[in-house]
C-alpha cells in the first residue's frame, strides 16, 4: 500500500522501476468505496490523491478555495453556538469552547488502517488552491512531464536517494520523535510531539507541536496564525514583500461567525470535536488534527453518540 | 625532473640555466612560496617553470586530494616530501544518499601505509567519504607520533573503539572532529581514553555519537584543555551538565550543545543565562536538539556576537524562533529546519541582514502533505538579506517569478542549491516547467560557482547554463532534461565545470561522448538511471584512456544498460581495488 511506503523514513524501499504517470490515478480502488478515496488527502498535483479517481460516485470534487470569505474558528474562540445535533452542555471538564458535549465527528476515516466508523458523503477538497482546475492541472503536467521525457516517479518514497538528504540526517530525524505517523503505534503515554494540521480548502498541511501550547485557546489561536494565509487570501508569494499580517484580534474579527470547527482524530482512530476533555488528555490523545468546515461535520451517526456515552 | 639529488647537496649550485630562470637561490624562492596557501595559486606557479615546480613542491605543506583515485599514495608522496597535512575525498557524493554500494572502496589505509614511510611527521588528516576501519585508526595512532588532528565526514567502516585508540595514544591530539559518519557506535567509552595528563585539545566533536560518554570524565577534560575552543556534545549529556562545562569553559568559540530540554532547577535558568554571558567568544552554536520555547532564552546572553546558528536538528516553530533570531544581528551564517515556515523566514529577513548563507531543511521530506515553507519565505529572505550568497532550500513549492525576484535581490549567489522535493514538479501557480527559473539565476548570477537544480525542466534549463554560467563549477541535476542535448549544452558551455552528477534524466551516449575531451579538466562525472549504454561508456573507455570509466551494475537491469556510471581523470589507471558489482571498463 502506498500509505505505509510513504512513512518509511528509515531505509528506503529498494528502488524500482519508476511508475508511469497514469498509475497516480489508480490509487488502489480496488473496492467500490475505497477507504483511500474517502480519505482527505490535501497535497498539490503531482502529489497522490484520490481526487482525480473519476469512478467513484462519492467523489464530487468543487473548488474550495476562495478568498475573501468569513471564515475562522469562531466556535472555538466564542464557544460558539449550538451547531451540532448535540447539544448538551452538563458535566463537560473542557473549556466548553466547543459546543457538543462529546462531539464526535465521522467523516470517513484518514487511515487506511482503520476502518471508518461510519461512510458518510464527503465533499472532497481539490489538491491545488486555483478554483476549479484541479483535474486539469494534474493532466497538463501529466502531459507536460511526459512530453519532456522525463518519467517522475508516482511516489516519492520508491525513489532511492531522494529528496538528496544526507543518511545520516535521515536516520536521526527517524529515531527523533518528530513526526506523527499514522502507521507507528503511539507511545503510550507520551504521545508524539508533532501533529498534521489540515483545514478544508488549503492546499496543504501544517504540522504543530501541541505539546509547546499550554491551553486550547493557545492551540487555537496559533492554528489561525497558520491558516490565516489561506482564508484571507493568498500569501504574497507573487514576488512583493510579506506584510506582518493582521493582529491578531481583526484576525479574529474577520473569522467571526464562520463555519469551520476544529477537530482531532484520537489515538482510537476516531475523529472528535476539539474542546471536550481536558487539554492534557488532549495532548496525549491526539493524533492529527482537522480544520473542518462545520457543512461537512453534520451528520453525526448516531453511533457517535453511543460511543460519546460510553465514555460518560 | 627529480631534483632529489639538488637537495642532498645542502649548497646552491647556480647552473646556467636557473640563472636564466630565476635570479635569485632557491631558498629564497621556496620561502616566498612558502607563504602560499591557496591551492590554486600553487598549482598555478608550478606550472610556471621547472625550478619553480620544484620549489613549491618542497614548500608545500598541506595537499588536498579532491578524488583519492585521480592519484596514487606513492604519487603524492614522491611529488611532495614535506607533507604535514592531509585532506582527501573518497567516494562520489551521491553516496550520501545511499546510490553507492558500500563495498565501493576509497579506503584510507594503503594511504596510511605509504604516510608512515614518508611523512612519519604527519600532523593532520581530514577525510571525507573514505572508509577507515578501526585497524586503520589505531595503525594511526600508533604510526605517526607528532599527529594532532583527525577530522571524519561523512565516512564510514569504523566504531567507537578505533576513536579509543586515537584517544589512547595521540599525545598531541589536538583535533577530534567527528561530523556526521556511519559509526559503529559500541559505547561512550573511548571518551575516558583520554590520559589524565591529556592537556592539548582544542577541538573536539562528538555531536553525532549516540551513546553516552562518561560525564565526568568530559568534564575533567574541558577543564583541564585550556586552549579548547570548539565543543561539540552529543544528545545524551543534559542542561544541567552543559552548565557545568560552560563554567569551566567559557573561552570556547564553537558550541554545539546537547539536549536542550530538561526540567531545571530554580535558579538554574538564570545560572545557563549567565554561563551563556560569560562566553564572550562564542560565534558559533549548534546541537540544541529537542528545543523547547521555554529554554532558548538562555541563549539570548550567548546571541549578540553569533556568526553561524546551526538548528538544522532542532525542531522550532516560528514563534520562539522569531524570539531567538532578534537577538542574532550579526548572523552570517543560518541553517535551520522548516519547522519555522515562511513566518520563520519572515523574521530571518528582518532580523538578520547580514546574512550570507541560509540552508533550509525538511522536516518531512518523506510526507509530501506537509508544506514547511514556501517560495514566499524565500522571497521574503531575499528582501531582507542581500548579502545572501549560499543558500541550500527544500520545498515543495515554487514559482519562476519568486526565483526571478530572489536572485534580483541577491544577485552574488555564488552557491544555489534548489530542492523541490517532488520530481518532476512544474511551477505550481502557472504549471510552466522551471526553465525560467533557472535561466533567471545563471544570468543575473555571475559568480555562481554551484547550481542544483529541480522541479519539471526542460533542455531549455541546460541551455541556459551553457550559455551563461561561465563560473559553474558544481553541478547537480535530477529528473530533468528532455534529450541529448541538454547535456551537450552544459559540457559544451562550462569552461570551469569541474563535478557534473547527474540522476534519473533522459540523457543517453550522445551526451555522455559529447563530452569526450572535456572530462580530463573535470574531477568526475556521475550519472545514473539515465539513458547511457555500455557499448557508450566503454567507447569513452577506449577513446580516453587516462579516464577510469566504472560501471555500477545493477543485476535487475539488463547487460545493455549502464545503470550507474562514474568517469573520472586519473594519473593512477584504472584501480584495483573495486568490488565486483563495479566495473572497470
Amino acid at each position: 500500500m502506498f500509505m505505509s511506503l510513504e512513512h518509511d523514513y528509515i531505509g528506503l524501499s529498494s528502488s524500482e522501476l519508476l511508475h508511469s504517470m497514469d498509475k497516480k490515478n489508480n490509487n488502489a480502488n480496488s473496492n467500490g468505496l475505497s477507504l483511500k478515496a474517502t480519505e482527505l488527502r490535501l497535497g498539490l498535483p503531482g502529489t497522490e490523491s484520490p481526487v482525480r479517481d473519476g469512478n467513484d460516485p462519492l467523489l464530487s470534487p468543487k473548488s474550495y478555495f476562495v478568498s475573501g470569505s468569513k471564515r475562522g474558528f469562531s466556535d472555538a474562540i466564542d464557544g460558539g453556538s449550538g451547531k451540532w445535533v448535540f447539544s448538551g452542555s452538563a458535566g463537560s471538564e473542557s473549556v466548553g469552547l466547543f459546543s457538543p458535549r462529546c462531539g464526535k465527528v465521522v467523516s470517513g476515516s484518514d487511515s487506511v488502517l482503520d476502518g471508518p466508523a461510519l461512510k458518510v458523503s464527503v465533499s472532497v477538497v481539490p489538491q491545488s488552491p486555483k478554483p476549479g482546475a484541479v483535474v486539469q492541472e494534474k493532466k497538463s503536467q501529466e502531459s507536460g512531464a511526459s512530453t519532456h521525457g522525463a518519467a517522475a516517479p508516482a511516489s516519492m518514497s520508491q525513489v532511492v536517494g531522494w529528496p538528496p538528504i544526507r543518511s545520516f540526517r535521515k536516520n536521526t530525524m527517524a529515531t527523533h520523535p518528530l513526526r506523527n505517523d499514522d502507521d507507528l503505534e503511539a507511545k503510550s503515554g507520551s504521545g508524539c510531539l508533532y501533529v498534521k494540521v489540515s483545514m478544508d480548502g488549503a492546499p496543504y498541511l501544517r504540522k504543530v507541536a501541541i505539546k509547546t501550547y499550554g491551553s486550547y485557546m493557545e492551540l487555537s489561536s496559533a492554528l489561525e496564525k497558520k491558516f490565516s494565509c489561506f482564508t484571507i487570501g493568498q500569501c504574497s508569494s507573487h514576488g512583493s514583500p510579506t506584510p506582518d499580517g493582521l493582529s491578531e484580534s481583526r484576525l479574529i474579527d474577520l473569522l467571526h461567525g464562520s463555519e469551520y470547527v476544529l477537530t482531532y482524530e484520537d489515538k482510537d482512530g476516531d475523529w472528535m470535536l476539539v474542546g471536550d476533555v481536558p487539554w492534557e488528555m488532549f495532548t496525549e490523545s491526539c493524533r492529527r488534527l482537522r480544520i473542518m468546515r462545520s457543512s461537512e461535520a453534520i451528520g453525526l451517526a448516531p453511533r457517535a453518540m453511543e460511543k460519546c456515552k460510553s465514555y460518560d | 625532473m627529480d631534483s632529489d639529488s639538488r637537495r642532498t647537496k645542502g649548497t646552491v649550485v647556480h647552473s646556467a640555466e636557473s640563472t636564466r630562470s630565476s635570479p635569485f637561490p632557491d631558498e629564497v624562492l621556496e620561502r616566498v612560496l612558502s607563504i602560499l596557501e591557496s591551492r590554486k595559486d600553487r598549482s598555478s606557479v608550478s606550472l610556471v617553470c621547472r625550478d619553480w615546480y620544484n620549489a613549491e613542491r618542497w614548500s608545500r605543506t598541506h595537499v588536498f586530494i579532491g578524488n583519492c583515485y585521480a592519484v596514487s599514495p606513492g604519487m603524492v608522496a614522491r611529488r611532495f616530501p614535506r607533507i604535514r597535512s592531509v585532506t582527501l575525498k573518497g567516494k562520489p557524493r551521491f553516496s550520501d544518499f545511499s546510490l553507492v554500494p558500500d563495498d565501493w572502496g576509497a579506503d584510507i589505509h594503503c594511504w596510511l601505509v605509504v604516510f608512515a614511510l614518508k611523512y612519519p611527521f604527519l600532523e593532520e588528516l581530514r577525510l571525507k567519504r573514505m572508509s577507515v576501519s578501526d585497524e586503520s585508526l589505531e595503525f594511526l595512532s600508533l604510526n605517526f607520533l607528532n599527529f594532532k588532528a583527525l577530522s571524519l565526514v561523512s565516512c564510514d567502516g569504523f566504531s567507537t573503539n578505533g576513536l579509543a585508540a586515537i584517544a589512547t595514544h595521540c599525545k598531541n591530539l589536538t583535533e577530534l572532529d567527528i561530523h556526521e559518519n556511519d559509526v559503529d557506535d559500541k559505547s561512550g567509552s573511548w571518551l575516558s581514553c583520554f590520559p589524565e595528563n591529556f592537556t592539548t585539545l582544542e577541538v573536539l566533536n562528538f555531536a553525532n555519537l549516540s551513546n553516552d560518554v562518561n560525564f565526568d570524565a568530559l568534564q575533567r577534560l574541558v577543564s583541564r584543555c585550556k586552549s579548547l575552543k570548539v565543543l561539540k556534545i552529543n544528545k545524551g549529556i543534559s542542561l544541567e551538565q552543559l552548565l557545568e562545562l560552560l563554567v569551566c569553559a567559557p573561552q570556547l568559540m564553537e558550541l554545539g550543545t546537547g539536549s536542550f530540554s530538561q526540567e531545571l532547577m530554580a535558579g538554574q535558568n538564570g545560572e545557563l543565562g549567565s554561563a551563556f554571558n560569560n562566553c564572550k567568544s562564542l560565534h558559533t552554536l549548534s546541537g540544541l536538539w529537542d528545543a523547547t520555547a521555554a529554554y532558548l532564552p538562555a541563549l539570548f546572553p550567548a546571541c549578540a556576537n553569533l556568526t553561524f546558528l546551526n538548528l538544522s536538528y532542532a525542531t522550532l516553530q516560528s514563534g520562539e524562533f522569531s524570539k531567538l533570531l532578534a537577538h542574532c544581528p550579526l548572523l552570517r551564517r543560518l541553517w535551520v529546519m522548516d519547522t519555522v515556515e515562511d513566518k520563520g523566514l519572515e523574521s530571518i529577513g528582518a532580523n538578520c541582514p547580514l546574512l550570507e548563507e541560509l540552508r533550509v531543511f525538511p522536516a518531512d521530506p518523506f510526507d509530501e502533505d506537509i508544506h514547511g515553507v514556501t517560495e514566499a519565505g524565500f522571497v521574503a529572505v531575499s528582501y531582507g538579506c542581500r548579502r545572501l550568497h549560499y543558500v541550500l532550500f527544500f520545498c515543495r513549492q515554487m514559482t519562476n517569478a519568486a526565483v526571478a525576484t530572489i536572485v534580483q535581490n541577491c544577485p552574488d549567489f555564488t552557491h544555489f542549491r534548489l530542492c523541490i522535493m517532488n520530481p518532476g514538479q512544474p511551477d505550481y501557480l502557472t504549471n510552466e516547467p522551471m526553465d525560467e527559473a533557472f535561466g533567471s539565476v545563471v544570468k543575473t548570477c555571475t559568480k555562481l560557482q554551484r547550481l542544483s537544480v529541480s522541479g519539471l525542466l526542460s533542455d531549455l534549463t541546460f541551455e541556459y547554463i551553457g550559455k551563461y554560467a561561465k563560473n559553474l563549477e558544481t553541478l547537480s541535476v535530477a529528473f530533468a532534461g528532455s534529450s541529448d542535448w541538454g547535456m551537450q549544452c552544459v559540457l559544451g558551455g562550462c569552461p570551469k565545470l569541474r563535478k557534473l552528477e547527474i540522476r534519473d534524466c533522459p540523457f543517453g551516449n550522445a551526451a555522455l561522448l559529447s563530452g569526450l575531451e572535456k572530462y580530463e579538466s573535470m574531477r568526475s562525472l556521475w550519472m545514473s538511471s539515465c539513458k547511457v549504454t555500455m557499448n557508450g561508456c566503454r567507447h569513452l573507455a577506449r577513446k580516453m584512456p587516462r579516464l577510469n570509466v566504472e560501471v555500477m551494475k545493477d543485476d535487475l537491469r539488463d547487460d545493455s544498460h549502464a545503470y550507474k556510471v562514474y568517469v573520472y581523470r586519473s594519473l593512477a589507471g584504472p584501480r584495483t581495488d573495486a568490488p565486483p558489482s563495479v566495473l572497470t571498463l
